[in-house]
């Protein structure tokens, strides 16, 4: 893609954006009525659903743990989520590594000791793939969880960061991503300031790590904001309709 | 078929009391359905077209407890060898663990499977889609109509929800122009620059499926997931805007007594006219509408 341009002269994106924005974050809670808690969250162009049932008893007696609830996590991309259709939509090695780490990211995170010999099923569905789609999916499922009245011990909020150009970028589109440059994925824990989850899959020298990580948290906290506001907001419509 | 996926989508939480079951039973067989809708009612659905961009055609089914989402992409691709000037049209069906968590494994794969077999059978009949019309170059090209749908949540009688995205679905396909070019071996195929410029499916055959539900004694259309659960077999008809049958189909078990097949198909034509009307209803507000961004809802 040489000559194509990341960064315009006037410090543009290719979408419109400046260097430190996030896109625009969209989201909706109770989209199902059928699962304990949902949500439909839209960053930009990359839109996913996530779905929670539970805490319901476990199918096979030998898989409960006694002291705390077993999570189980599944990520699934639909077949028209991509540009290029896409055969498997879960089931296949990238799926599967995406599940267990988003698994293990949330099993840190809900109070699991509150339902012992119990289970909870979280879902996500990528419906629209553009970029920073194990962010999204970390997001909508924070707000799925919290429509299910899930007891978690904070928000979790996950942004991309990248660095094309020697400028770091916020919250990466699929162009952006594929551009060979670094992309790092973080999730932290808004109030205690603690990161859940970090994942770099290219190469980053260790001098930017810093600038980049910093401008991937300032974005986590803004992530954070709407994601709050949206609950809040959510809380004061139920409350009005009962008045 | 079997009984097994009559009830398998509807919400994974239903279980029905002998008491519940002998309400709906005798319900339908007094023309009172549970949800106070007659025999021959359809739920309230609405349609939604253009909803993911990466497509070349899509829709949205969204009723009380239904949501399905059809994306069709058109591909070049090989033709079959017995079809060499015809395009190919290949659905999949994928049911999506947000309907249920026991939709997690196989389970929602062999469901997913089952659907699919029962639409490409529904559309086996070549009067359904013009296929000629889709051939780029006899034998080696032509277009592929990989038709995917999404079932996000699921209460009774999903294949009919399904078939009637999929048909608006492939109303709303956009296929883009080709030029060929040169002869013999080397032939080109070009897109026209236009992205604009693009040709659209003849629909006019097309089918949608509808599904009577054997509850009792008595049939019912578009079965909720409860009523599912009570009842024994189920048919299926394929019906085109012009009221032909192009395909049926039995499931579940047991039979259906000889002398009800001519009312039940006469229901069946009944309610695809209905369904029909309010599709070309929901068309026609989409052509008057502008062109605008893709929503979701």
């Amino acid at each position: 893609m040489a000559g194509f341009e990341f960064l315009s002269p006037e410090g543009l994106r290719v979408d419109g954006r400046r260097p430190p924005e996030l896109r625009r974050l969209q989201c909706k809670l109770g989209v199902f009525q059928q699962a304990d808690g949902s949500a439909f969250l839209e960053q930009g162009n990359t839109k996913v659903l996530a779905a929670v049932y539970g805490p319901h008893d476990v199918s096979r007696r030998s898989q409960a743990l006694h002291d705390k609830a077993v999570v189980n996590f599944q990520f699934s991309m639909a077949t028209f989520s991509t540009s290029e259709r896409k055969k498997r939509p879960k089931g296949d090695r990238r799926s599967i590594e995406m599940s267990l780490a988003l698994k293990q990211t949330f099993e840190s995170v809900i109070m699991t000791e509150l339902y012992p010999q119990s289970k909870i099923d979280i879902t996500v569905q990528v419906l629209q793939s553009d970029g920073g789609n194990q962010c999204v999916c970390i997001n909508a499922a924070t707000m799925a969880l919290i429509d299910a009245g899930i007891p978690m011990k904070d928000y979790v909020c996950a942004c991309t960061a990248g660095y094309i150009e020697d400028t770091p970028l916020l919250d990466l589109n699929y162009l952006e991503e594929t551009a060979r440059g670094p992309c790092l994925t973080v999730a932290t824990l808004p109030k205690s300031g603690k990161i859940i989850l970090l994942k770099v899959e290219s190469r980053l020298h260790a001098d930017t790590l810093e600038k980049v990580l910093g401008v991937a948290e300032k974005g986590c906290k803004q992530v954070h904001t709407v994601l709050d506001f949206t609950v809040k907001d959510n809380l004061k419509h139920e409350i009005s309709a009962f008045q | 078929a079997d009984a097994k996926c009559l009830g398998m989508t509807s919400s994974y939480k239903t279980l029905l009391s002998r008491c519940e079951r002998v309400y709906i039973v005798d319900g339908v067989s007094q023309g009172i359905r549970a949800d106070g809708r007659g025999g021959k009612d359809y739920r309230h659905f609405s349609l939604e077209t253009g909803v993911v961009s990466n497509t070349s055609g899509s829709a949205r089914i969204t009723s009380e407890h239904t949501s399905v989402v059809v994306g069709v992409k058109a591909e070049l691709g090989e033709p079959t060898s017995n079809k060499p000037n015809c395009g190919r049209l290949e659905f999949f069906v994928d049911c999506s663990a947000l309907a249920s968590p026991q939709l997690e494994g196989r389970e929602g794969e062999e469901l997913g499977s089952h659907l699919a077999h029962q639409l490409t059978s529904a559309y086996r009949n070549e009067e359904c889609l013009d296929l000629e019309a889709l051939g780029v170059i006899p034998g080696r090209q032509c277009w592929v109509l990989y038709v995917d749908a999404l079932l996000l949540e699921g209460s009774g009688n999903v294949v009919d929800a399904l078939s009637i995205a999929v048909r608006c679905a492939l109303t709303n396909t956009r296929i883009p122009r080709l030029v060929v070019s040169g002869e013999g071996e080397e032939m080109e195929i070009e897109v026209a620059d236009n992205p604009l410029d693009s040709t659209t499916l003849d629909v006019s055959c097309t089918p949608i499926l509808v599904t009577l539900s054997l509850v009792g004694d008595s049939f019912v259309v578009d079965a909720s997931a409860a009523e599912e659960l009570c009842g024994s077999c189920s048919v299926s008809f394929a019906v085109d805007p012009s009221g032909r049958l192009m395909h049926t189909c039995m499931g579940g078990h047991g039979g259906i007594p000889y002398d009800k097949m001519h009312d039940i198909i006469q229901i069946a034509q009944e309610v695809a006219e209905d369904v029909f009307g309010l599709m070309e209803q929901k068309q026609q507000e989409i052509v008057s509408k502008s062109l605008s961004a893709h929503d979701m809802t």
